[in-house]
């Protein structure tokens, strides 16, 4: 296999695996200064538990993403040389600012909110996990203004294939990013959402009942069910804006390869790169049209327009379908939810085994959800690094293919391995919770690491 | 040297050398604790870990920082830099994961499998320690080949681990008390003349290593000028092992030998730095050959002045919160 193939798997796998953290990190941390806010005023039991339990998972998903983090920013240099080399006065201080007031505020203040609670007034400890929040949010805005800019770029000038700053306002705010920012933020709202509502049905399910367990459940469904509309609506903004600026990924991701009127919105299709059509289509005649510019006669333009400048039709097609489709179930799971709680008058007890199984299934959908949606926008903009400027295949570095299959074997071995415990560990922490609860009722301490780990 | 050229460089390079020391001086003493954790008792294990829990995270931040700097400042460095370091600097990354989440892994599994993550603690900081060690080693050299070169390489890969272990000790000392507390005196003691070695060693390897370091240090009369440097680590050196003799090392001077190594190390870095400058790549690239443009930098050097001593701030604020005894971890 030749160095270029292999570095973009390494990259893929180590974004795809990286970003399953933040992705929970970044609105974790805003329902833990929830829970807490919500302790600190009803002084109920539950809520210092739900806090505590879930810090849990924040710790364990935080020091992951943090690890896993650390790769890209090698990665940079060390998969595309190229990229830095030639834009490197752009990328350079957005990835800077990220450093300087995203991660040493999260990594400081986390010390501190986790391990911080009897040494610092309960003032201060909810100033850091606000700082925690804060810090985890800063770093997405920078993130996802570099991953926007090499999207839809402006504000710059190329001298000798150099790219120059011109205007840092129109780069770090340019065309996609409040888009691209809003959808990843509700993604892992989404994300969280169900996490919580999943696990608290596993605890459930398991007979295991804390406190905290009925309130995070409804927490996470209303999270869920409040969050998903919105995420539709700003899913249809973010689709019209890419239209605009990169109407072939759009083109992929419907799979229409003809300019065409009254494009259909397909529910199936496979699309085939040799005949350069849709082998069995079923589609909705106009639906296409109607959904990217709310006109059914409207004119999509198609594939064939962009030959060798569009991206795999393949993957962006069915990654777009999977995106779609979980979020649709989401809406369906979170409001059907909701209406059965409150039919149940809001008694967790009372709900149907059935709908534990469906809250357990949609545990990890937040993930599902992101990972399909980052390959729509991430292989959608192939061929390129920078739309329509830099070609990702010139980028590349010069590296020995057997050095790159060492380090992707061991980066798949470790991050297969660490996906497995991650998930192990968690489920265990929700069984442990309880067993805590029968044994521990006339002594409401804190949990401290020993204890944990007996 | 510097006349008409642009300042900027200069500073990003006093900038980034200020960042990859604080991370070697921070993370150095956790990464020693971990690669002294199988040394400690069960229960001493728990304690050391503590002594550490707060911290590591925000002191690897600053390798971040560094690389990140690297990246932002001299973009065309970073490339050259790190494509030839691609095995070593994988191999890091790997280290690094793999404690970084044994760290929080351990506390969270069955009794039976927290020995396993113990021992991934451990060979993870060992791991990430050499590595960069080897890294550092080859950076100096310009990445050359040779047999001579790599030997240097695998003395500088060694040397480093034995400063963090050193770094680790004292650390300890200062958090520790009763039997850990003598436990980590003698880690300390056992790692001082491996540390002194390794000093000893690469001074004397750096020059013969490269012609241009050797012609920089034994110029008469810049060699007089520069003699305070070798010749204050050695008394800051011996200096710190003199008070490990001391009874005083356990309660009022328990932070003297972590400050003394750590004084040690930015004087090593200056010398350091006078070898290298004004190269970001030894003998081949200057920094104002790799620099980014003028406005890229002056953009973010608004962003250092603003940040970096809030960054401080709260640095410091945070190991005031854990200052004392490293006591039992706990969540909430």
């Amino acid at each position: 296999m030749d160095a270029l193939l292999l570095a973009r798997m390494q990259f893929a796998l180590n974004i795809s695996f990286h970003i399953l953290f933040p992705t929970i990190t970044i609105a974790l941390a805003w329902v833990l200064l929830y829970f807490r806010w919500r302790w600190i005023r009803s002084r109920d039991e539950g809520w210092l538990k739900a806090y505590k339990l879930w810090t849990k998972v924040f710790a364990l998903s935080f020091a992951i993403g943090v690890v896993s983090g650390i790769p890209m920013s090698f990665q940079f240099g060390t998969n595309w040389p190229g990229f830095m080399e030639r834009a490197g006065n752009i990328a350079g201080p957005l990835l800077g600012y990220e450093v300087l007031t995203a991660f040493f505020l999260e990594a400081s203040f986390l010390g501190i909110m986790l391990f911080g609670h009897n040494r610092v007034s309960e003032r201060v400890h909810l100033f850091a996990t606000a700082m925690v929040a804060i810090g985890t949010s800063f770093s997405a805005f920078w993130i996802l203004s570099l991953n926007s800019w090499m999207q839809t770029p402006v504000g710059y000038e190329i001298v000798n294939g150099e790219f120059f700053v011109k205007d840092w306002w129109a780069i770090i705010f340019n065309p996609s990013f409040p888009y691209r920012l809003a959808h990843m933020m509700l993604a892992s709202g989404l994300t969280v959402g169900f996490l919580m509502a999943g696990f608290s049905a596993y605890q459930l399910w398991r007979n295991v009942r804390t406190p905290a367990t009925g309130k995070t459940l409804r927490t996470g469904l209303f999270i869920a069910a409040m969050l998903i509309p919105v995420q539709i609506f700003v899913g249809d903004l973010h689709g019209l804006n890419t239209l605009k600026h990169q109407p072939q990924k759009v083109a992929a991701m419907e799979g229409i390869w003809q300019t065409q009127t009254q494009a259909p919105l397909l529910l199936f299709a496979w699309p085939n790169e040799q005949t350069r059509s849709n082998d069995w289509a079923i589609g909705i005649p106009g639906g296409a049209s109607f959904i990217l510019k709310h006109d059914i006669d409207a004119e999509i333009r198609g594939l064939n327009e962009f030959k060798g400048e569009h991206p795999p039709v393949a993957p962006v097609f069915w990654g777009f379908r999977i995106m779609v489709g979980t979020g649709l179930l989401m809406l369906l799971v979170s409001w059907g939810g909701v209406w059965f709680l409150k039919r149940r008058q809001w008694q967790i007890g009372e709900l149907p085994k059935l709908f534990l199984r469906v809250l357990m299934a949609m545990t990890f959908s937040g993930w599902l959800a992101t990972l399909a949606g980052w390959y729509v926008t991430e292989i959608g903009r192939q061929p390129y690094l920078i739309h329509g400027l830099v070609k990702t295949a010139d980028m590349a570095a010069n590296i020995v293919p057997g050095k790159i299959v060492f380090s992707l074997t061991a980066y798949g071995l470790v991050y297969g391995f660490l996906l497995f415990a991650y998930v192990t560990v968690l489920m265990r922490l929700m069984l442990k919770a309880g067993e805590r609860q029968s044994s521990e009722q006339d002594e409401p301490g804190s949990w401290s690491l020993s204890e944990v780990k007996s | 040297m510097i006349g008409e050229q642009s300042i900027l460089p200069v500073i990003f390079m006093c900038l980034m050398g200020l960042a990859l020391l604080v991370y070697v001086t921070l993370d150095g003493f956790d990464l020693g604790v971990g690669m002294l954790l199988p040394f400690g008792s069960e229960q001493e294990k728990d304690r050391m870990v503590a002594a550490i829990g707060p911290f590591w995270d925000a002191n690897e931040t600053w390798l971040v920082l560094g690389v990140g700097l690297l990246l932002i400042a001299f973009p065309k460095a970073h490339g050259i830099v790190l494509t030839s370091l691609y095995l070593p600097v994988t191999i890091m990354l790997l280290g690094l994961v793999l404690r970084g989440v044994a760290f929080d892994f351990r506390v969270k599994v069955h009794a039976d499998n927290k020995q396993r993550w113990n021992r991934a603690f451990f060979a993870g900081s060992l791991i990430a320690s050499v590595a960069q060690g080897w890294m550092l080693g080859s950076y100096i050299t310009g990445f050359q080949q040779g047999w001579i070169y790599t030997a240097f390489s695998l003395l500088i890969a060694l040397a480093l681990p034995a400063a963090y272990l050193m770094l680790g000790a004292c650390w300890l000392i200062i958090k520790s008390e009763n039997e850990l507390q003598q436990r980590a005196i003698r880690w300390a003691k056992w790692a001082w003349p491996l540390l002194v070695l390794g000093i000893f060693l690469i001074s004397i390897a750096t020059p013969l290593a490269s012609a241009t370091v050797a012609e920089r240090w034994f110029r008469m009369p810049e060699f007089l000028s520069l003699l305070p440097i070798p010749l204050m680590t050695i008394a800051t050196l011996i200096a710190a092992r003199v008070i490990l003799n001391s009874s005083r090392v356990k309660h009022k001077l328990r932070h003297l030998p972590f400050a003394l190594i750590a004084i040690a190390m930015l004087w090593s870095a200056f010398g350091l730095a006078y070898s290298i400058f004004p190269y970001v790549i030894m003998d081949q690239m200057t920094i104002w050959q790799a620099a980014s443009a003028d406005d890229s930098l002056v953009f973010i050097l608004w962003g250092t002045a603003i940040t970096l001593p809030m960054i401080i701030g709260y640095t410091i604020f945070s190991y005031r919160v854990f200052t004392g005894k490293a006591q039992e971890l706990q969540y909430g």
